[in-house]
């Protein structure tokens, strides 16, 4: 279930990606935070208790909203752009 | 090289656009790197593509202070070196370290402008972690940048001038603001009243978000203490303690905030003397009016040298640029030096009046509950750092994040170490600039490991 809900910026062009191996859409121009809180509630799994994590500063001072890349790579959603054809995967099963 | 000036100014907000505009009018070309996409810095964002809003939409009362900075930044942009989405990630002798995607390079310079703002100030209570708990700066981001809501109904939580800010932009866009719940008591507000002859706009802007918060239904309560949020995989509601009794109110989000806490770790990597500023409650790098730290040709001009705001750091970029150019042996316009610095020192002066009437809510550190996570990366408790005082008498922050790990993560402290120092403080029984600050490190934030380095030209 999406964390964020969109009150603009609804009719940008929309942007093709994956998470976790299925179809998503964002918008022209949203960081891969909102792309993925927009579809889903969770980021990660905190490092020693594993509890769920959905980003907290945005201004990528926390650290907190790192998802890694189908090919491994991590990425700190807040601060990167979504690109056409990502391939992105949360650090934990989404629950929604 | 001698009579070539290289300045090297990090960041791209209200402050560095206007230090690099200043320059730029002098006819030096100074290197600009910022780590977001656009000009503006946090406060004036700017949207990564176009939209529908219009700035009046995006900016409210600020949008043609918004507009003038973007359109001055516009103007300079073929006569400055940026570098967006640029990390400075070290400072050493007259050079900077930068990434920019996967590749790092040094920067070399002949003046250093730290113009790298602030973040917020968050206290940790139960729950802060929860997804959906967001700072009032991302809850602003979120809406201005994004165009999003945090969540269906948000509540606002903390004290300062933003969280009525944010509520009033979150209602006016639509968005559902359930509650304000503000942790200073009502009575704080008449400290405003002072304010009225130094600032009769700010106050006035401040009056008009709260009357239209309450005017469209959003309940507004003070004296506010959070007890924890409630919801174990995203928020669900949040409780909290008013006039002695808890009170709860559903709601899938929370926005909340302590005033902001300045960002000084690249002042730190600089060697700049660092003095405690008793009114932010923080350690900063040590500046003159002028803007000028301990260490020679390096400058520091907006939030990043004490909390001021927005309007104050386009002034003290402006200012910082001037003094850099006198420093060099430019002749400047004194006169012009005059006017902001007098203007300068009305902000600063009600920014006293702002701090008694958002004051920090004390005695924070003493009532938290020893299970509340203090450090959000490493996951420790309060009374962890508790149990660090009473076992191993550590009575300093850097000594507590090696015994501890707090602060010690990702964040290198940005999110616990104020936190971190007020509990520490209170435990062993000592004044908050006592126990010290914790030591910037380089990179001052995570890299990739597969970074490449160019070659140490620049």
């Amino acid at each position: 279930m999406a964390l964020l809900k969109r009150l603009a910026r609804q009719k940008l062009p929309p942007i093709a990606f994956t998470l976790n191996g299925q179809a998503c859409s964002g918008r022209a121009g949203d960081t891969v935070l909102t792309a993925l809180l927009t579809q889903v509630d969770c980021l990660r799994l905190s490092d020693f208790s594993h509890e769920p994590r959905a980003g907290f500063c945005q201004m990528g001072a926390c650290q907190d909203c790192w998802i890694l890349t189908a090919e491994g790579k991590r990425i700190r959603a807040c601060n990167t752009v979504l690109e056409p054809g990502m391939n992105l995967r949360t650090i934990a099963e989404p629950r929604s | 090289m001698s009579d070539i000036l290289r300045p090297l100014i990090v960041g791209a907000g209200p402050a560095g656009i206007r230090a690099a505009q200043t320059l730029v009018g002098a006819g030096i070309r100074p290197i600009v790197v910022d780590e977001a996409p656009s000009g503006g810095g946090q406060i004036y964002r700017q949207r990564i593509v176009p939209d529908e809003r219009s700035p009046q939409d995006l900016y409210g009362s600020e949008a043609a202070k918004a507009t003038a900075l973007h359109e001055t930044f516009a103007q300079i942009r073929d006569r400055i070196d940026y570098l967006p989405e640029t990390l400075v990630w070290n400072v050493r002798d007259k050079a900077a370290d930068v990434a920019t995607g996967n590749r790092t390079r040094r920067i070399d310079f002949s003046h250093l402008i730290l113009a790298t703002g602030a973040t917020d100030r968050v206290l940790p209570f139960h729950g802060w972690t929860t997804p959906g708990v967001f700072t009032l700066g991302g809850s602003q981001i979120a809406l201005k940048s994004q165009g999003c809501a945090i969540g269906e109904q948000v509540v606002f939580l903390g004290s300062g001038p933003l969280l009525y800010l944010v509520a009033w932009q979150y209602v006016k866009a639509g968005a559902g603001v359930a509650a304000v719940l503000d942790t200073a008591p009502f009575s704080a507000k008449f400290h405003l009243l002072r304010g009225l002859l130094a600032q009769p706009a700010v106050v006035l802007r401040g009056f008009r978000y709260a009357a239209e918060l309450m005017a469209r239904g959003v309940p507004v309560h003070f004296g506010v203490q959070p007890v924890r949020i409630e919801g174990k995989a995203r928020v669900e509601g949040i409780v909290w303690r008013e006039r002695g009794k808890e009170r709860r109110l559903a709601c899938d989000a929370v926005g909340y905030g302590f005033a902001l806490r300045s960002e000084t770790q690249l002042g730190d990597l600089a060697g700049c003397r660092f003095i405690f500023d008793a009114r932010d409650r923080a350690w900063r790098p040590e500046c003159d009016m002028a803007g000028r730290t301990s260490v020679p040709g390096i400058y520091i001009a907006g939030d990043g040298a004490g909390i001021a705001g927005a309007d104050a750091a386009e002034l003290a970029g402006e200012r910082v640029g001037l003094i850099l150019l006198e420093d060099a042996g430019f002749s400047v316009d004194r006169t012009r030096i005059s006017v902001l610095e007098r203007r300068l020192a009305a902000i600063h002066r009600f920014r006293d009046v702002l701090e008694a009437a958002f004051p920090f809510p004390d005695p924070w550190a003493g009532s938290i509950a020893d299970d509340v996570t203090l450090c959000r990366c490493e996951e420790i408790s309060v009374g962890h750092v508790r149990a660090a005082v009473r076992d191993q008498g550590v009575f300093e922050l850097n000594r507590l994040k090696a015994l501890t790990r707090v602060g010690m993560g990702r964040c290198q402290g940005r999110m616990c170490g104020s936190a971190a120092a007020e509990v520490l403080a209170t435990a062993c029984n000592q004044s908050l600039d006592s126990v010290g600050r914790l030591r910037a490190q380089p990179p001052i934030k995570p890299l990739p490991l597969e970074i490449a380095a160019d070659g140490e030209a620049a």
